[in-house]
C-alpha cells in the first residue's frame, strides 16, 4: 500500500511538471506579457528594463525553472486586470466553486445512485423506463440550455428562486463566507447545483442501472438466491456493493469535471466563483489567471485520480498487494 | 418403499419468445429418495440445467413453469411464493452450481458468506455461527479452517473454492443437494476428489442427491441412478448398474457406447450422427426419430411415453418391450 502510494505520487508529479510546462509556454508565448503590463507611452528603455526585471530575457530553460520554483511556492503572478496577486484573487472565488460544486456532486451522486439502484431493481417498471427516457434528455441537453430552461421556470414564471448571484453569505473564517447556513443560501444555491450536478445525475443513473442489472446476473447472485438468503440481502448487501465498485472510479473523475466545468453554470447564472473568473481572463487575455486556473484544474484531476485509485484498492480485496498500475 | 424426498410429475417449463413458444422441458417425471444419488444425463442443451433450476424456481423470466408439479416430502413446492421459497432454498434444497470462482461474491470473505448462510437458516448468534462456519470448512477439508474464514474467494485453489461452495450449500442440512456439472470447470486431478466429497457428505447426513453432469462415466461410478435427457425430455431412467449393462433407449445405448472406460471393442465405440433438435425445432413423435436407425412410421407421429417393468423405464416404442419381453 505504501509503495502504491509512493508510486502514485510520483507519478502525479510528473503529470504536473507537464501541466506547468503547457502552463509556461502559455505564459510565456500567448501574447508579450510585458506589452499587457505596461502603457503605450512607455519607451523601449523601459520595456528593455521591465523585461530584465522579469527574467524574460533568460534563455528560456533558466525561465522554464524559474517558473517551476514560483508555482511550487505557491506565486503565480500578478493579474493583469486587477493588478492584484493571482493566489488572492483566486482565494476569493473558490468557496463559491467549491460550495456550488460539493452541492452539486452530493445531489448527483445520491440521487443517481437511489435512481440507478430503482431502475435496475424494477427493470420493467413503468417508472424505470420514463426515467431512462427523462435521462437521455439529460445527457444530451447542454448545459447552460438547461440553466436558462431552469431560471425561466422556476425564477420568471413561478419566482420561487433566485435567478443569479450568490446570497444568504455567513462568514466562516476571514476567506471562507458560506451560503450553507442561510436558506436565502441554500435558494440561490439550489438551482445552479441542479444544472451542474444534472448531467452528472444522469450519467451516474445510467452507470449504476446497467452495472447493476449486469451483476444482477452474475453467478453469484445465483448462488446467494439458491442458498435461501433473503432478496433484500442480495440486492443491497451483494449486489449493490459490487456494483459500486467500478463506479467509484467514474464517480470520481465526474467529481472532478464538475469543477471544471462550473465555468458555463457559473457564467449562466452569474456565480462569483473561479470559473466566472477564469472567462473573464479569457475575454481579457489575463494570461496569469489562465494558467493558474488550468493548473489548480490540474491539480485536481491528479489528486482526485489518486484518491479514487487508492479507494478501489482499499474496497477490492483481489487488487489488496497486487501491483496495479 | 418411504416417500421420495423430492417427486416431480410431468414438469413443463416454457419460454415465451417473440416469435413463438419454446418449451424446455415436457413432461419430465422422477423421485429421488433419502440417502440416494440419481445422476442427470444428456448432450449440451438437454434439459438438466433447466430441470435443476426449476426446482429451485430459479428459471430466469419470462421462462416459467408451465405445468406439473414439484413435490418436496410430500408439499407442493412449485406455487410457492417468494418468501416460501427463500424458507425452502438452501434449508432444504441446497445447490452446487459449475464455476465455484464466480459462485462466491468476491468482496466478502468465505467466513462472512458463511456466517451469513448459517445465520439466514438456523438463526445461530455471532459466535455459534463462526464455530459452525469452522466445523464446516473442517468438514470439506479446507486445511487451517479457523485461519482461512477471513480469506477471500480468490486465495483459494479451485478445488478448494469447490469445497467452499459445497459447504455453504450443506450449512444447513438440507435433505436434498442439487450439484450442476460440480466439477467441469475444475481441473482433473480433483475431479474425482470433489465428487467422492459430496458422495461422502450426503452418505453421512443421508441427503439425497441430484448430480447433473455430461459425463457417463462419473455417473457410472457416483450415481444410485440415472434420468438419461434428451430435447427437454427424460428418455430413460433407472439403476445404473441396469441401464450401463443394458441399456434400452438407441439414445442410451449411444451415450454408453462412447464410454471408453466401459467399452472396450474400438467397433462399437463411436458417436451418435446429427445433432440434438433446438428448441424451436422440436421434431413430432418421438424426439430422438431423426437421429434413430430403428425409427419407423410410429415413432414420427406418436410420441413414446416413459414405460417398463420396476425401475427401469423407457420413452420407446422399438426397444422397451423388446429388451423386457424376450
Ligand atoms: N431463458 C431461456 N430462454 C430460451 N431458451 C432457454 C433459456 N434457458 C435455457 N434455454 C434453452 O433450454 C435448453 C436446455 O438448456 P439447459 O441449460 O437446461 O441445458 P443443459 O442440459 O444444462 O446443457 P449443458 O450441458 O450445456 O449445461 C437449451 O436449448 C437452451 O438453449
Ligand atoms: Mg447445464
Amino acid at each position: 500500500m505504501i509503495a502504491l502510494v509512493v508510486r502514485r505520487l510520483l507519478q502525479s508529479l510528473v503529470v504536473m511538471l507537464v501541466v506547468t510546462l503547457i502552463a509556461f509556454i502559455m505564459f510565456r508565448y500567448a501574447g508579450d506579457p510585458v506589452n499587457q503590463m505596461v502603457g503605450v507611452e512607455t519607451t523601449e528603455a523601459e520595456r528593455q528594463a521591465l523585461r530584465e526585471s522579469l527574467g524574460l530575457d533568460q534563455p528560456t530553460l533558466v525561465q522554464f525553472v524559474r517558473y517551476v520554483g514560483r508555482v511550487a511556492s505557491l506565486n503565480f503572478g500578478v493579474s493583469f486586470q486587477f493588478r492584484r496577486p493571482v493566489m488572492e484573487l483566486l482565494a476569493e472565488r473558490l468557496p463559491a466553486t467549491l460550495e456550488l460544486a460539493l452541492v452539486a456532486a452530493m445531489l448527483s451522486l445520491v440521487s443517481g445512485i437511489l435512481l440507478g439502484v430503482y431502475c435496475a431493481l424494477n427493470p420493467r417498471g413503468r417508472i424505470s423506463a420514463a426515467l431512462q427516457a427523462v435521462s437521455l434528455v439529460g445527457v444530451s441537453l447542454p448545459t447552460f440550455l438547461i440553466g436558462i430552461l431552469l431560471i425561466y421556470v422556476f425564477s420568471v414564471a413561478l419566482g420561487w428562486l433566485p435567478s443569479f448571484g450568490r446570497s444568504g453569505l455567513v462568514p466562516v473564517t476571514k476567506h471562507w463566507s458560506t451560503g450553507l447556513l442561510t436558506l436565502q443560501g441554500w435558494k440561490s444555491l439550489l438551482l445552479p447545483a441542479v444544472t451542474l450536478g444534472l448531467f452528472q445525475m444522469t450519467l451516474i443513473m445510467r452507470l449504476v442501472r446497467s452495472e447493476m442489472l449486469e451483476v444482477l446476473r452474475a453467478d453469484f447472485i445465483r448462488f446467494g438466491v439458491a442458498r435461501g438468503l433473503p432478496q433484500r440481502r442480495i440486492y443491497f448487501r451483494h449486489a449493490l456493493k459490487n456494483t459500486l465498485v467500478p463506479v467509484i472510479t467514474v464517480v470520481g473523475l465526474q467529481l472532478g469535471s464538475i469543477i471544471a466545468f462550473s465555468i458555463i453554470t457559473e457564467t449562466v447564472f452569474q456565480w462569483p466563483g473561479m470559473g466566472l473568473l477564469f472567462l473573464q481572463s479569457v475575454q481579457n487575455v489575463d494570461v496569469p489567471i489562465m494558467s493558474t486556473y488550468l493548473l489548480l484544474i490540474a491539480f485536481m484531476f491528479v489528486m482526485i485520480n489518486m484518491v479514487v485509485d487508492l479507494l478501489y484498492n482499499a474496497v477490492d480485496p483481489r487488487l489488496k498487494g497486487s501491483s496495479r498500475v | 418403499m418411504a416417500d421420495p424426498v423430492l417427486s416431480v410429475r410431468d414438469l413443463r417449463v416454457e419460454f415465451p419468445t417473440r416469435r413463438d413458444l419454446l418449451v424446455g422441458l415436457d413432461g419430465v417425471s422422477f423421485d429421488i429418495h433419502q440417502g440416494e444419488v440419481l445422476g442427470f444425463v444428456g448432450e449440451s442443451g438437454a434439459g438438466k440445467s433447466i430441470t435443476g433450476a426449476a426446482i429451485m424456481q430459479q428459471i430466469a423470466a419470462p421462462g416459467r413453469i408451465a405445468g406439473g408439479e414439484i413435490r418436496l416430502n410430500g408439499q407442493r413446492i412449485d406455487k410457492l411464493s417468494r418468501t416460501g421459497m427463500e424458507r425452502i432454498r438452501g434449508r432444504h434444497i441446497g445447490m452446487v452450481f459449475q464455476d465455484p470462482l464466480t459462485s462466491l461474491n468476491p468482496l466478502m470473505t468465505i467466513g462472512d458468506h458463511l456466517t451469513e448462510t448459517i445465520g439466514v437458516h438456523l438463526g445461530l448468534g455471532r459466535r455459534a455461527a463462526r464455530d459452525r462456519a469452522v466445523s464446516l470448512l473442517e468438514e470439506v477439508g479446507i486445511p487451517e479452517p479457523a485461519e482461512r474464514l477471513r480469506s477471500y474467494p480468490h486465495e483459494f485453489s479451485g478445488g478448494q473454492r469447490q469445497r467452499i461452495v459445497i459447504a455453504l450449500a450443506l450449512c444447513a442440512e438440507p435433505e436434498l443437494v442439487i450439484a450442476d456439472e460440480p466439477t467441469t470447470a475444475l481441473d482433473v486431478s480433483v475431479q474425482a476428489q470433489i465428487i467422492a466429497l459430496i458422495r461422502r457428505l450426503c452418505d453421512t447426513h443421508g441427503t439425497a442427491f441430484m448430480l447433473i453432469t455430461h459425463d457417463m462415466g462419473m455417473i457410472a461410478e457416483t450415481a444410485d441412478r440415472v434420468a438419461v435427457m434428451y430435447a427437454g425430455r427424460v428418455v430413460e431412467i433407472g439403476r445404473v448398474a441396469d441401464i450401463v449393462a443394458h441399456p434400452a433407449h438407441p439414445y442410451t445405448q449411444g451415450l454408453i457406447a462412447a464410454i471408453p472406460s466401459l467399452e472396450t471393442d474400438a467397433e462399437r465405440l463411436r458417436q451418435i450422427p446429427g445433432a440434438m433438435p433446438s428448441l424451436s425445432a422440436i421434431p413430432d413423435g418421438c424426439v430422438f426419430h431423426p437421429r434413430c436407425e430403428l425409427a419407423d412410421d410410429l415413432c414420427r407421429t406418436r410420441r413414446p411415453v416413459l414405460a417398463g417393468e420396476g425401475d427401469h423405464r423407457t420413452a420407446c416404442h422399438r426397444t422397451a418391450q423388446a429388451e423386457y419381453a424376450p
